[in-house]
């Protein structure tokens, strides 16, 4: 097991250095000046050359390169244009946003694709099957910002049940602990104001997590389907079923376990999707994350801080993919001997 | 010499087609499909409206109001011109968008399958680290960097969508590589050239086709939210993803501006799928028997 974590994470160098490679170049390389795109038109050759400077764009492209990923290696990635911050700080202060949504999503994508998925395959050509089949179909079709504002339009809107954006209502403002306000919520249950917290957090979390949950959702009723299917041909499922195991303790106690092995690293590559392709939900819900952040810095042109939040996400994705298929490995050793 | 291609088997194609058919799901995308297509190529002849004609007397009619179906926006103009018109356009930038792909995506594919050694890993260490991006998150960084406009939408999402193109044909040019067929051509002395784009490619294909029909829907999806950021199409272009992101601050008032457009988009990409889906069962020759 430890020969088989080495080696992946041996292999994982190169990657990210391509990554940060590529990053690199893509800002670089960008056709005509940043410099220039940053300030805009009007600005004046003084303005200009300090800002190379400042950016090191002065110095030739190979001496940039190597200055950036010793930067990088140090754990600097510069510093925003808009708000003369450190990149490192903006991200920090944004995470937990991002997560907490990620997280309360993938949650309810799982526990609502994996049901779907079991009835659909227990009950499979039916109309439980065909109709979970079909909503699976039409959830990865959906452009998920549509799906977030017809989701406001009615829950917000029309009926008034829950917020429009946001992560808390401003008349609660607190000074957030971990900054993962159900977290803090719970902490802070034992000094009174907590059970409010906590509330209020979630339900401004149930939009954004249904709007970013319904692909994952679709993906993973797909896939426990087809896993369950598969599993439910097995001998081992028709054997327990004619030594008399009730019906529900061979789907959900003996099939159900070895169904969810692919359903697992599905859930976890998902997981580090959300965390990266939030950038629409979050923007449409207002979620201080960094999706939005990133989109901000995109209409701000304020290249370093687009640099600095891509390669984050990136080797964040990158790790948690790892993860993933580490995490498998474990439960499921055939990998590792192959 | 004279030596002719050996043809991709014509009844794997006919076989396929005949299978096709009776994949009730794959006909019903296939349907929608070709409705798009005939509104699309048809638009000027069936809108009613100019898409671009404003009315402000008939500013936010409702839909089946007298003249306009489907209502009107914010601004007066015709719903149901919009979105035929935003179909046209659409499928405009699934086809190019997916085409960009494609000839990147078969090239390097092709190259590092036929290939193989050092070139192949070359290839295929970029192809790892672009997929090390995350699809949305490299599309809009692309268009961030090469500045917001239709065209560098599809370019973006030409490139971000390429990687998985390059590696479903190397997979399936590696296959065919070793066949008996190729053998014989090159022993009859065939240029590489001539081995890889008529006689190996033709027959790698179908895995790649099963892509690019299920990458259609999904660029129409990208280049849709990058509208609404305001990163693709620029107003007045009657563009789905921009319908949607102009119609936001109407949610309260005119609900058919908003939902509209997103229901335009959501068929679109279901043809897409649905189709998709069936060739996939057909064609993937891991699934088939």
């Amino acid at each position: 097991m430890l020969k088989f974590v080495v080696k992946r994470l041996l292999l994982l160098l190169p990657t990210l250095l391509g990554v940060v490679t590529l990053v690199f170049f893509m800002i670089a390389l960008s056709p005509g000046d940043p410099a220039r795109v940053m300030l805009g038109e009007r600005a004046s050759a003084e303005q200009l050359k300090k800002l190379r400077a400042e950016l090191g764009l002065d110095k030739p492209l190979g001496q940039q390169y190597a200055l950036y990923l010793g930067r990088v290696l140090h754990g600097d990635l510069g510093k925003s244009i808009l708000t003369q911050q450190k990149i490192t700080e903006e991200l920090r202060q944004r995470l937990p946003a991002t997560i907490e949504l990620a997280f309360t999503a993938t949650i309810f994508a799982s526990i609502a694709g994996i049901v779907l998925g079991v009835a659909a395959a227990r009950k499979r050509n039916t109309w439980v099957d065909y109709s979970t089949m079909t909503g699976a179909l039409f959830g990865v079709s959906m452009p998920v910002f549509w799906l977030a504002l017809v989701l406001i339009m009615i829950f917000s809107v029309a009926l008034d049940w829950l917020p429009t954006g946001g992560r808390m209502d401003v008349r609660l403002y607190f000074t957030p602990i971990t900054n993962f306000f159900l977290l803090d919520g719970i902490i802070l249950l034992f000094k009174g104001e907590g059970g409010k917290i906590f509330f209020n957090a979630l339900k401004h979390l149930i939009l954004p997590s249904i709007a970013l949950g319904t692909i994952p959702l679709a993906i993973i009723a797909r896939t426990t389907r087809s896993s369950m299917l598969e599993v439910l041909k097995q001998d081992y499922v028709k054997t327990a079923r004619a030594a008399g195991v009730p019906e529900w303790k061979v789907v959900y106690h003996y099939a159900l376990k070895n169904a969810l092995l692919p359903v697992i690293t599905v859930i976890g590559i998902q997981f580090g999707l959300l965390l990266s392709g939030a950038i629409l939900t979050e923007t449409i819900f207002a979620w201080p994350g960094i999706g939005k952040w990133i989109y901000h810095s995109i209409s701000a042109r304020d290249f370093p801080a687009v640099q600095g939040g891509i390669l984050f996400i990136s080797v964040f994705f990158v790790l948690i993919n790892l993860a993933v298929d580490l995490l498998y490995s474990v439960i499921n050793p055939r990998i590792r001997l192959q | 010499m004279d030596t002719k291609p050996i043809p991709a088997d014509p009844g794997f194609w006919a076989d396929s087609w005949h299978q096709l058919k009776r994949n009730r799901a794959a006909m019903a995308g296939l349907l929608i499909i070709a409705c798009f297509a005939l509104l699309a190529i048809f638009a000027p002849l069936l809108a009613p409206h100019n898409p671009l004609e404003q009315v402000i007397a008939a500013r936010m009619s409702p839909p089946l109001s007298s003249g306009h179906l489907l209502g009107t926006d914010d601004l007066g103009r015709d719903m149901l011109s919009r979105l035929i018109y935003g179909g046209r356009l659409s499928l405009i930038i699934g086809i190019i968008s997916v085409s960009i792909s494609l000839i990147l995506g078969i090239s390097l594919g092709i190259v590092a399958g036929y290939f193989g050694g050092w070139l192949d890993k070359v290839i295929m260490r970029v192809i790892d680290i672009m997929l090390a991006f995350p699809y949305i998150l490299l599309t809009i960084v692309i268009v961030a960097i090469l500045g917001p406009s239709l065209m560098n939408a599809m370019v973006a999402i030409g490139i971000s969508q390429m990687p998985r193109y390059a590696r479903v044909l190397r997979a399936s040019v590696m296959a065919e590589r070793e066949q008996d067929y190729v053998m014989a051509e090159r022993a009859l002395g065939t240029s590489n050239f001539e081995l890889m784009f008529r006689t190996i490619l033709p027959n790698a294909l179908a895995p790649t086709i099963v892509q690019a029909t299920l990458g259609v829907g999904e660029a129409i999806l990208s280049s849709a939210g990058l509208s609404f950021l305001g990163l693709g199409a620029q107003p007045p272009t009657p563009e789905w993803g921009l319908m949607i992101a102009s119609s936001k601050q109407f949610i309260t008032s005119a609900w058919w501006i908003v939902t509209l457009p997103g229901i335009a988009i959501l068929l679109a990409v279901l043809g897409f799928n649905l189709l998709g889906d069936g060739l996939r069962d057909i064609l993937d020759p891991r699934l088939r028997d």
